[in-house]
């Protein structure tokens, strides 16, 4: 046996699959169900089997050209057509396109006497005449073991069934057999051994009054696969599994940036905003404006035409949108455009698989560009702070692989403001904390960036003002006494402007004092020079009198002189010159 | 069901007997049950039956309208209601219960 593996692993590397098409269980099971094989779907009664064959079927059918043959030993048409009915499969028109056989097997121990030896030759007969007719690739046979009360020679079935699982991987197709769960073992007729290649269990659980079904592959033979319990869920899509660790964290990051909505804390954000795909929590004490802040991104958000989810665990749609009016954001007329689509429930409506399976199914219907969680503490009703943890990890795994970019709010108590009440913290790429300041007989909300990966980021602590336009951040008051918010701030502030003002009155004081002596002394330098001007005039005059006066002298000598006639040529010269 | 039955098969001798055996192919389990069967009808109901052979590997369309899932079966097309024996009928007392030509001793009731 293990010879024969090897070298089918030598020719294929892994054992050729054949998808299931079912959300999740390709993914599980590493591509699918072993190709031309049985698989052995086992499980208590309610649990999901009958659907996931029929899904498997159909699939098949539709996605992937494979028709599918589905023997059903249970139940009649009626109540299969009303089992799928709810789930969108229009199985009447498969039927009619030949791509799908439904043959109901009907064993009806009253009916039947049994007497000597036998075979389910009948059986086979019928099956391959279904196969060959639609010329199907697949095949369920749903819950086959009704046979065993059917018809009482166990040893006959159990020689006819291993014959029977024989004769499906001959005929090469792909199989999936239903079996009830049995009390310490897989299958109540223990079908598990004939079906050796690959055994999902399906289960359906109640733990603390919340119920989820969950899959595990019991065994893979040939196969790596995952080998943890991963919840399901069953809807008008069928049935949707979540593989709990779907991805490394290998997922590409954006260096694209979005606005938060607020520009001062884009400012404040290294003027850009978060990271697109980045995850986001918002944390504070309570009505510390946690949930106005995500509005706030969910606003600018669809102002930017993206779409946006919103997961609301506490307050309703109607609520959120008229207290988000109230500062001034209208989110219903992004609701009405299809922007803006809310997902309220209460955390404790089911458990936190079920949150997590039903996010995924949310998110992947929109492919919203942006998710809230409103709040994520709540979760933790839902389950323990290590399941929330887990499942928040999964999510933000999930929301990152997906280039959406996350808001979760946080409520914190009053104390331990820096740490969250799921452990996430280390975790997410932005963190905002809102607190409350408690000074001068009044509370006021104060915001700081805690930590912001991959951009600069101001480390200011800024106040937090809901307005009837929106959230302000205005900054606080640094003083000797501390930080000063609110009217403390403001009175501060008004100390200040006071103070300012009486400063600059004083600085205009003594500037018009400086005019005035300057203009004393200007006219001290004016009067002066006035004095010195008529003390000038006086002194010229003066010259000038003695100018004449001695000129009048010189001339007279000079007339003088002429008179004496002596050296008169050289004189009547000078005189001249002058 | 039986309880009505009962008092129509003690009274009524003239009733036509439909019988279908299905087989598949030539086996041993359907040749014995055919032999089984024939020598069962002639000491009980001769000269009233019919028995056809349905060869499911040359009609397996055949297999699903009477629900054929073991191989032989008889079914009793009439008289009603129907009734389905599987086996190669070797126990005779067994298929005469069946076929409710007998009572059944202890878990009729």
């Amino acid at each position: 046996m293990a010879k024969v593996k090897n070298s089918k692993r030598a020719v294929y590397r892994e054992l050729p699959k054949a998808a299931t098409g079912i959300q999740g269980l390709d993914e599980i099971t590493g591509g699918g169900l072993p190709l031309g094989r049985p698989t052995l779907v086992c499980g208590s009664a309610g649990c999901g089997k009958t659907l996931m064959a029929i899904e498997f079927l159909v699939r098949g059918a539709i996605d992937y050209g494979e028709p599918g043959v589905f023997m059903v030993f249970e139940e009649t048409a009626q109540e299969l057509a009303q089992n799928v009915q709810s789930l969108g499969f229009d199985l009447d028109q498969l039927i009619r396109e030949k791509k799908l056989t439904i043959d109901f097997v009907r064993v009806e121990r009253n009916e039947i006497e049994e007497t000597g030896d036998y075979d389910l030759e009948g059986l086979f007969v019928r099956l391959n005449h279904a196969i060959d007719s639609i010329g199907a690739k697949r095949v369920a046979l749903d819950t086959i073991e009704t046979l065993f009360s059917g018809l009482s020679n166990e040893g006959i079935l159990r020689a006819e069934l291993r014959r029977l699982f024989r004769w499906l991987k001959d005929k090469g197709v792909t199989a999936i057999v239903t079996g009830e769960r049995g009390e310490g073992r897989l299958t109540r007729h223990g079908l598990e051994e004939y079906v050796s290649d690959c055994v999902i269990l399906l289960d359906h659980r109640v733990v603390e009054e919340v119920s989820t079904r969950r899959l595990r592959v019991v065994k893979y033979r040939g196969s790596v696969h995952g080998t943890n319990e991963y919840p399901f869920l069953i809807d008008e899509n069928g049935i949707s599994i979540l593989p709990i660790t779907s991805m490394g964290l290998q997922h590409k990051v954006s260096n694209e940036r979005v606005p938060t909505g607020v520009s001062r804390l884009d400012a404040m954000l290294g003027g850009e905003g978060y990271y697109r795909g980045s995850t986001v929590l918002v944390s504070g004490t309570a009505g510390s404006g946690k949930t106005s802040l995500a509005a706030h991104f969910v606003n600018a958000a669809c102002g930017r035409g993206e779409r946006c989810l919103y997961f609301a665990f506490e307050e309703s749609p109607q609520q959120i949108v008229r207290n988000m009016k109230s500062i001034g954001l209208d989110l219903e007329r992004w609701i009405k455009k299809g922007l803006l689509r809310f997902h309220a429930t209460r955390s404790t409506v089911y458990g936190l698989e079920m949150h997590l399976v039903t996010a995924h199914k949310v998110i992947r219907e929109f492919q919203p560009h942006v998710v809230v969680l409103d709040p994520i503490g709540n979760l933790t009703m839902a389950g323990t702070v290590d399941d929330t943890t887990s499942m928040l990890t999964r999510l933000m795994d999930y929301l990152k692989s997906q280039k959406i970019t996350a808001v979760w709010t946080s409520l914190t108590s009053g104390d331990a403001t820096e740490t969250t009440d799921v452990r996430i913290s280390s975790l997410v790429d932005t963190w905002l904390l809102l607190r409350d300041i408690e000074l001068g007989g009044e509370r006021n909300r104060a915001m700081y960036v805690l930590k912001s990966r991959g951009m600069a980021h101001s480390n200011q602590i800024r106040e937090f003002l809901l307005t009837e336009h929106g959230i302000e951040l205005t900054d606080v008051y640094l003083g000797p006494e501390g930080v000063l918010t609110g009217s403390a701030r403001q009175s501060q502030e008004a100390k200040e402007t006071a103070e300012a003002l009486a400063h600059e009155q004083e600085i205009a004081a003594r500037r018009r004092e400086l005019d005035r002596k300057r203009l004393a002394l200007e006219a001290r330098i004016a009067a002066m020079r006035m004095e010195f001007e008529a003390e000038e005039e006086e002194s010229k005059r003066m010259i000038g009198e003695e100018q004449a006066r001695s000129d009048k002298v010189r001339q007279d000598r000079e007339r003088m002189a002429a008179s004496r006639h002596a050296d008169a040529k050289q004189i009547s010269n000078k005189v001249r010159a002058k | 069901m039986n309880i009505q039955t009962k008092p129509q098969d003690n009274i009524d001798y003239e009733e036509k007997w439909e019988l279908r055996l299905y087989t598949a192919g030539q086996t041993p389990k359907s040749l014995s049950a055919f032999a089984n069967l024939k020598r069962l009808c002639e000491e009980h109901l001769k000269g009233r039956y019919t028995i056809e052979v349905v060869d499911l590997t040359r009609n397996p369309q055949l297999a699903a309208g009477d629900q054929i899932v073991a191989i032989p079966t008889l079914v009793r097309k009439l008289p009603e209601p129907l009734r389905r024996i599987v086996g190669d009928l070797r126990d005779t007392e067994r298929t005469l219960v069946g076929l409710q030509l007998r009572p059944a001793k202890s878990d009729n009731q």
